[in-house]
């Protein structure tokens, strides 16, 4: 009874501090910063939601995915493709005629409604992340085949939207900055602040969403699939469909970040697909500290500002700085930022200030230098 | 008859470009689990090799000049192979047994040496030579003096800094030898010896002798390896180690110079890949990440553990995605009636990157029959 209060209490405690910084996001910053930088933060704040799709599927469950600019990208187009077709009756968007083409694509049709255009933000790459799942974790393909699998898929989806010029416009993609939203611009001031605050609800929602997933005994069963899945399969469970569910569930969420991308973009084109954006989106999740839900967000916030400020001053070096971020958080910093902090950095600001170190076992044990030693030597 | 004989040279030099490109690719993953996302770059350095020695002999003048891609190709093999072995010794080796980190740490060597080499200059080279000197050196002594750690990192740091310093310093002596890039970021082009241009001619087309010279090198480059697997000692040792690690660690076997050098061979393997791609296009920053996908997909359906099954796997992919780019598949399949439907269906992706998206769904299929790829590693394990 007293720590299902206890519990509660932190959970609380937990929904507090998300709030205020929401609040503080949402409301104070905007009057700090300039238009320039906050529209950068949002974009950010918006990748930050594919971060934590991404923490989900490879810090929980163990599969790195090198395609989620697929799921990005299709949401990122249903929104774009709605924001489109914001014309007058019976008018065509201007870029068919090129191609003339004289009749809207039944692709097309269903997203003269807005419902169910957010509906499809999330449910086409629900679906299409379900589906490629479900084929390839059926044969039990898993690893570094998954990632190869999934990073093709992307090449192969990337392709696919280049050459349909008829269909989506090509290489060239959808411009949504023009478009109207409710009858509003879509690049106009107001709405890309209204895309802001949308942004920072969405992404509290995905927190949410995640942080239930992750704790239950749904969570649970993920962080036994990614640790041991041969063992959850003889433990009586089938794993495949576990981790068909989770990845769709990601994709679902990539989804909506890329339609909130793509508003405050203004443009959103098949190059969102390329190899290297998809295996960006899985640093940001390593620089914070994967299997820790607040580390994928800092962690995309990190890296984002650190690339606009460096490539802004030498662009030359920003290639050199990510190669070196990916080699550093694999070898020097495993569990990121925020794992570094849990793990050691605590212990060592309370040492700081002179107070004992908390202790997993007992201090005689967890502080005896001869364990230490030992430890040291063995590598745990 | 003539378009089939014509789709399938043209299929089986796609696919030979793939094969010695996945080549290197596929013994590295099937001894090591690793997937080395840098293949790529490291063809790309095969192929600035090339360029560098093509340069080297225009200098020497003409008879010497047609010979150059003799020299160039072991340049190419000893570039790529001292890149590998620099990044198995100091990246890799750390993360064995850790194959998703692996493939980041690679892709993060992908960049650097994508920017590396487009911005490479005589400062830069001068800095990198300085901080070596210093930071070996200093753990050359360090380790003499059995001093910790930390000193290591800070002299890593220091000697960092001094060699930033330095090279920002020459560089602003302003001499513009020195800050010139090498290479800069366009593509250079590699212009093929007289005796590679041109072609048999054979019916209405012709089999271009550059295509040719890279099936040829691809045989030789095939053969080489199945002979160092098999008939050589450390041949013997790569395949022993590939079976059971701890079993041959076990035995005496010296499992960390096998890695070493097998991936060394790898990355040697993909210089000379390098060298022969010059013969076909440009060679850029970039050109590495054409092929990288490719060639995975040729890892993942031949299997691990089985030169075999890469052969196979490289030439189904280069013939199919030819006949089915090309549209040579639509155009015979519209004869006959019956499968109307179906010429119809292959026009549609009758373009090389609609192709892709057929051969990929092609490959998935496949993967749902064979998981484990054409010629699985048989073995008592459940991981499979």
């Amino acid at each position: 009874m007293k720590s299902q209060s206890i519990k509660k209490r932190q959970l609380l405690i937990e929904a507090g501090i998300v709030g205020a910084i929401a609040l503080l996001f949402a409301f104070l910053l905007p009057a700090f910063m300039s238009a320039f930088r906050l529209k950068l933060l949002g974009r950010f704040l918006s990748l930050a939601i594919v971060a934590l799709g991404i923490d989900l599927i490879w810090g929980y469950t163990g599969l790195l995915s090198l395609g989620h600019g697929i799921f990005f990208a299709l949401g990122g187009y249903a929104l774009a493709m709605h924001l489109t077709l914001q014309l007058p009756d019976g008018e065509l968007p201007e870029f068919f005629s090129l191609y003339g083409v004289s009749e809207l694509p039944w692709v097309w049709q269903p997203f003269y409604s807005f419902p169910i255009t957010i509906l499809a933000i999330i449910i086409v790459p629900s679906i299409v992340a379900g589906l490629l799942g479900y084929l390839v974790f059926r044969n039990r393909i898993k690893g570094v085949y998954f990632s190869i699998i999934t990073q093709a898929s992307l090449l192969v989806f990337y392709n696919f939207f280049n050459g349909q010029q008829k269909l989506i416009n090509g290489t060239n993609g959808l411009k949504t900055s023009t478009q109207n939203i409710f009858g509003v611009e879509a690049g106009s001031e107001p709405a890309q602040v209204a895309f802001y605050q949308v942004t920072i609800l969405l992404l509290i929602l995905t927190y949410c969403l995640c942080r239930w997933l992750t704790s239950g005994r749904f969570g649970r069963l993920l962080v036994a699939i990614r640790d041991d899945e041969v063992r959850v399969r003889f433990s009586g469970y089938n794993p495949t469909w576990f981790k068909v569910v989770v990845f769709a569930i990601s994709g679902g969420i990539a989804g909506v970040a890329g339609a909130l991308y793509t508003v405050q973009t203004g443009i959103i084109t098949p190059s969102i697909m390329e190899v290297a954006f998809s295996i960006e989106m899985v640093i940001w999740v390593a620089v914070g500290g994967r299997g820790t839900l607040i580390g994928a967000i800092i962690g995309t916030l990190l890296v984002g500002f650190a690339r606009s400020l460096l490539s802004e001053k030498f662009p030359e070096v920003w290639l050199f700085f990510q190669g070196a971020l990916f080699l550093i958080v694999v070898t020097v910093l495993p569990n990121g930022i925020v794992g570094w902090w849990r793990e050691e950095g605590v212990n060592m600001v309370r040492s700081l200030f002179g107070l004992r170190q908390e202790v997993v076992t007992y201090p005689s044990i967890d502080e005896a230098p001869e364990v230490q030693k030992e430890r040291e030597e063995i590598g745990s | 008859m003539l378009p089939i004989l014509d789709g399938l040279f043209n299929g089986i030099s796609i696919g030979s470009v793939l094969l010695i490109a996945a080549l290197g690719l596929a013994i590295v993953f099937g001894l090591m689990g690793v997937i080395n996302l840098a293949h790529g770059e490291l063809m790309m350095l095969g192929g600035y090799g090339t360029f560098v020695v093509q340069n080297v002999f225009k200098e020497l003048g003409e008879p010497w000049f047609n010979l150059y891609i003799f020299f160039a190709i072991p340049v190419a093999f000893i570039v790529a192979a001292l890149m590998g072995l620099i990044l198995e010794r100091s990246v890799i080796r750390f993360l064995y047994g850790r194959p998703l980190e692996t493939l980041l740490a690679t892709w993060g060597v992908s960049l650097i040496l994508q920017q590396f080499v487009r911005s490479v200059n005589w400062v830069m080279v001068i800095g990198m030579g300085v901080f070596c000197l210093l930071f070996f050196g200093a753990m050359f002594f360090l380790r003499r003096l059995r001093i910790g750690n930390w000193a290591l990192w800070l002299m890593g740091w220091l000697s960092l800094g001094i060699a930033i310093v330095s090279g920002i310093l020459i560089g602003k002596t302003g001499q513009e030898a020195l800050t010139k890039a090498w290479f800069s970021a366009r593509n250079v082009d590699v212009t093929a010896p007289e005796w590679l241009r041109g072609g048999v001619p054979l019916g209405n087309f012709q089999l271009p002798y550059a295509r040719l010279f890279i099936i040829g090198l691809t045989i030789i480059a095939v053969v080489g390896i199945y002979w160092f697997l098999n008939a050589s000692d450390w041949g013997l040792r790569i395949r022993s180690v590939t079976q059971n690690r701890t079993m041959s660690s076990c035995l005496g076997i010296p499992t960390a110079q096998v890695d070493a050098l097998t991936f060394a061979l790898g990355s040697g393997l993909a210089g000379i890949a390098g060298c022969a791609i010059t013969l076909l296009g440009s060679v850029g920053p970039n050109t590495g990440q054409n092929y990288i996908v490719d060639t995975f997909m040729v890892v993942v359906v031949g299997g691990v553990g089985n030169l075999l099954g890469t052969i196979v796997a490289a030439m189904a992919i280069g013939i199919l995605s030819y006949l089915i780019g090309s549209g040579t598949l639509a155009v015979l399949l519209v004869q006959v009636e019956p499968l109307k439907p179906l010429a119809d269906m292959f026009l549609f992706f009758a373009t090389t990157s609609m192709a892709k998206v057929l051969i990929f769904a092609l490959i998935i299929a496949f993967l749902q029959v064979k998981p484990a790829g054409i010629f699985p590693q048989k073995g008592r394990t459940v991981e499979l």
